[in-house]
């Protein structure tokens, strides 16, 4: 490995922020579980305002030609018979979403055809089909379970990759983590009553992952300080590795959310919920790679000898001797490269 | 003596490498590129079903076209197929209209957009990439194939068929019944069923698993099909749906429809560019058989109606009007029989006819039945299976609701087989329906459009808008962000960036994946992420050059970040491959792009960069870097 003979045994006093995040971590836990109780309060409370794709249904998109008058078509269509129908504008004053629960006996598929000849013929206005969607019950049921699964999966494999990848008690700490961003948000989404479809579901999944990527990285630098920095409590090489990674956390979530910004401004109505599922989850992932995954692996105990290199048995003392030899060689480069600066 | 174990610092690329980096930017630029030449409104004209395109077609086409005055820009010819090129949507839309008077019934005439890129980049088979539905408009059905019904076909195909052997071997039986997920042969003796057990065992034993019941007062057989074959006649069902649903759609005249099958039990049909739906839906979710029967002539239906009698062997049905007509139980023949049903003009009298097509099986019992039956009448019953869910007891329970009319009554004049005429219909359009009905009767199953997904034109446009303009804004912030935060190592950043987009475009274009809207945002959430891996690094530098010499802080960032950057990317694959896996359309597009623009992130921006870092630093006397 060229990193052995590079590497510069990095100062604990050599960072340009010294904060001491680890202190927060108990108040942390303490407002994570209140922010986590609520969701979870607002999930099985108030429930989700679930789109189509989970409940099956219709929905019509009309844009009008000037704005729209929503009374006159709700009543339209009750006339009608869709007494249920939900009628509220998209976007703009042109633009009305009509939703329609499944109608009992009703070839559902042919809902929206009759929607659309009903207003033709009542409603005067001149306006153009935008959009169609329709979901049936037992398709809509198939999609609930198969996103369940899907997040179960992904959590699952995440859990088993990070278990090899560093050790089971970081695995812990940073499905906990997924857990957390994941029931907040949508616990948010719960609460707010903004509706909950396909999109928002994928947006999840992205967050899951982004929320990862963050806990990976700093699960890194705590692993590699833990070999290469002697002395040191656990929390003084975590709050280290925080630290250390601070420049970068607040760069990739800043680029992260000036461009998910972008997407909720211009992407568009549709977009819209993606986008703002995935904001959330980004900055309570953020969040959550330091409080949750990291505080939770420390809590669970991890320790330096967890992550040294696995000691083989009998060469032990061999081991450890090119250890000390190592950490003896990369300070003397160190020496060496400042004195070179200089 | 601790020498022995440095290595030296070497911040130069091998020249394969920066040769491997020029390969790669050329082959993105000159894939990606056709995405930038636009549309030509074109039209694209098809053969009908068992017609083929020659020469004098082509010419015949190039004739029309120059009578009325369009000059194509392109006259395309793909296997037998033609795409036609216009200069614009006026000259398209008169053109179809021409074509569609020379051609008839005999080919499908389809407006369509065909991507205008040039010729040679055609040649290398560089195309744009392929949109969804949700940005070019257009509609997406779900059909779900009703496979019981499906597997209670195969076993009543089977009712007839074992009677005829069983005729054949001298085998007396009672009755052949479908009861339960079973056939039931009922026999008077236990001398028949034996001679039954044993024709079965050797002509059908592939088929059926044989129980017998050696009662006394009944003795029968009871067969169950095996799993195979129930697997065969569930495939068979799909297959056939498919082909049927193909060539009504090839009736819509839509120009590049997906119908593919998804699961074991479901269809995808894709129409882009289609607006009305409510047609689609029409000849989409029409599922109807056909029977073919011979009429009862000895009985009074009238009077079968009153009193629930009906002569031996005959059963009553109802004509569209509701007048009762006896037919006999045989069904000789279903629609999966029909190959083929045309309206047209009777050339000897004038009036309207249909000309119908059967296969070979068919033409073989339609051949034995009118031998026997010259001057007897034969009905067609028009079978309409449409699947209702309805709830009971909070489940939601699918019931199949199944109406028969009798569409047709006509007399046999003569002996025919696998082609034959209906004629001295009313009026040409009730020659037109009858062939429409009878086409589509050729269904093996009946099916049900479950999900629906319906853009508009206007919709898919704002999509397309809102999208781009999403992916340059977020690009043009980060580009921003990188600057001010990297100075010139930012600016290298934002090649990387810029080459990374180019990459997805081009990766995107060869794979022909589809791009949907959630594809786009997967784009734009790449481009936030996709300099993750060079903050990194670049953080790392920094790092780095408070303790040791620029030449090494350079290498040691990329060294030491590259561990990270994968452990990173690899989870959020992870994530991105479950997401496809279990995605339906609009989310597999999302899936797509996020999975390629990782995995191109991590090439752009640790081989890219290092690429232009080492150009401008490496193993140079520099005093200070820009980051």
């Amino acid at each position: 490995m060229t990193t052995e003979t590079i590497q510069q045994p990095s100062n604990i006093m050599e960072t340009e922020t010294k904060i001491d995040f680890m202190k927060y971590r108990k108040l942390a836990l303490i407002v994570s579980s209140i922010l986590v109780i609520l969701s979870l309060t607002g999930i099985f409370y108030k429930g989700l305002n679930l789109g189509v794709d989970f409940t099956g249904g219709t929905i019509v998109e009309l844009a009008y030609s000037e704005p729209a008058d929503v009374d006159q078509i709700r009543s339209a269509l009750q006339a009608s018979g869709y007494s249920e129908a939900m009628v509220l504008n998209f976007g703009s004053a042109e633009d009305v979403l009509i939703r329609i629960a499944p109608i009992k006996g009703v070839k559902s598929a042919e809902i929206s055809n009759k929607v659309v000849s009903v207003l033709r013929v009542k409603d005067n206005a001149d306006f153009e089909l935008r959009r169609v969607e329709f979901v049936g019950p037992q398709v809509g049921d198939e999609l609930t379970e198969d996103g369940a699964l899907a997040v179960v999966y992904a959590l699952l494999g995440i859990l088993i990759y990070v278990a090899l990848r560093f050790e089971f008690r970081f695995s812990i700490g940073a499905v906990s983590a997924l857990i957390h961003d994941v029931v907040i948000t949508v616990g948010i989404f719960a609460w707010t009553g903004l509706q909950f479809d396909l999109t928002v579901l994928a947006a999840l999944l992205a967050v899951i992952g982004y929320s990862l990527n963050d806990t990976i990285v700093v699960f890194d630098r705590v692993r590699e300080n833990f070999r290469t920095v002697r002395g040191g409590s656990p929390i003084e090489v975590t709050n280290l590795a925080v630290n250390q990674m601070l420049a970068r956390t607040i760069m990739t979530s800043l680029t992260t959310l000036v461009v998910l910004i972008a997407l909720f401004v211009f992407g568009g109505e549709i977009i819209h919920n993606f986008a703002l599922a995935l904001i959330i989850g980004v900055v309570v992932g953020t969040y959550s790679s330091t409080y949750i995954a990291t505080a939770i692996a420390l809590a669970l105990g991890v320790s330096k000898d967890d992550l040294m290199k696995p000691v083989k048995d009998g060469a032990s003392v061999q081991e450890r001797e090119e250890e000390l030899t190592r950490i003896f060689l990369e300070e003397h480069a160190a020496k060496e490269a400042k004195n070179a600066q200089k | 003596m601790f020498d022995t174990k440095t290595k030296i610092i070497s911040n130069q690329y091998p020249a394969w490498k920066y040769f491997m980096l020029m390969v790669v930017i050329i082959l993105g630029v000159v894939y990606a590129s056709p995405n930038i030449f636009g549309d030509d409104p074109s039209v694209q004209v098809s053969p009908a079903k068992s017609v083929q395109f020659d020469a004098t077609t082509q010419a015949a086409i190039q004739e029309v076209l120059a009578k009325a005055q369009l000059t194509p820009k392109e006259f395309g010819d793909v296997n037998g197929k033609y795409l036609i090129r216009f200069n614009n949507i006026d000259d398209q839309l008169k053109a179809q209209s021409v074509i569609k008077k020379l051609l008839g019934r005999q080919g499908v005439v389809a407006l369509n957009l065909a991507p205008a890129t040039p010729k040679f980049l055609r040649d290398i088979g560089a195309k744009p990439m392929y949109l969804g539905l949700d940005l070019r408009g257009g509609v997406h059905f779900l059909m779900d194939v009703d496979m019981e019904a499906a597997v209670d076909k195969a076993y009543l195909r089977y009712v007839d068929e074992l009677k005829d052997a069983m005729r054949a071997k001298k085998i007396r039986y009672l009755n052949v019944l479908y009861e339960e997920g079973a056939l039931v042969i009922k026999f008077r003796d236990a001398q028949n069923l034996k001679n039954a057990e044993a024709m079965l065992a050797k002509d059908y034993s592939t088929d059926f698993n044989v129980k017998t019941n050696l009662s006394q007062h009944a003795p029968e057989i009871i067969l169950h099909l095996k799993k195979k074959a129930i697997k065969e006649a569930k495939t068979y069902a799909l297959k056939q749906n498919i082909t049927t649903l193909r060539n009504r759609i090839n009736e819509l005249g839509v120009a590049e429809p997906v119908i593919q099958q998804q699961g074991d039990r479901r269809i995808i049909v894709q129409l882009p560019g289609v607006q009305d739906t409510t047609k689609a839906k029409e000849i989409l979710g029409a599922t109807a058989t056909l029977e073919f029967r011979l009429v009862e002539e000895k009985g009074d239906a009238y009077r079968a109606e009153k009193t629930g009698y009906t002569p031996n062997g005959s059963r009553l049905f109802h004509f569209r009007n509701g007048r009762p007509i006896l037919l006999k139980r045989h069904i000789i023949l279903s629609g999966d029989n029909v190959t083929n049903a045309q309206s047209g003009l009777d050339s000897r009298s004038g009036s309207a006819e249909v000309s119908i097509t059967l296969d070979g099986v068919g033409g073989r019992k339609m051949l034995a039945t009118t031998k026997k039956n010259i001057g007897n009448r034969m009905a067609v019953v028009y079978i309409e299976n449409h699947v209702e869910t309805v709830t009971i007891n909070g489940k939601k329970v699918k019931k199949r609701v199944v109406t028969k009319d009798v569409i047709n009554a006509a007399v046999i004049r003569g002996q025919f087989s696998n082609r034959f005429q209906i004629t001295g219909l009313d009026s040409p359009q009730e020659a037109q329906d009858l062939a429409l009905l009878l086409r589509a009767g050729a269904l093996a199953a009946p099916m049900e459009i479950v999900e629906e997904r319906t853009i508009g034109p206007s919709l898919g446009a704002d999509n397309i808008r809102q999208g781009m303009l999403s992916v340059i804004a977020g690009f043009l912030l980060v580009l921003v962000v990188m600057f001010w935060r990297y100075k010139m190592f930012g600016m290298v950043a934002n090649v990387a960036l810029t080459l990374n987009l180019v990459l997805i475009v081009a990766i995107l274009s060869l794979l022909q994946a589809t791009l949907t809207l959630p594809g786009i945002a997967g784009i734009v959430l790449t481009v936030g992420m996709a300099v993750d891996a060079n903050v990194l690094i670049f953080e790392r530098i920094r790092e780095e050059l408070r303790t040791s010499s620029i030449q090494s802080a350079i290498n040691a960032g990329y060294e030491k970040a590259f561990v990270t950057i994968a452990d990173a990317n690899i989870t959020t694959l992870l994530a991105s491959i479950i997401l496809f896996s279990f995605g339906t359309g609009p989310i597999k597009g999302f899936a797509i792009t996020l999975s390629i623009g990782i995995i191109t992130s991590m090439f752009t921006a640790i081989v890219g960069t290092r690429a232009v870092i080492n150009l401008m630093y490496g193993n140079k006397p520099v005093k200070k870097l820009s980051i």
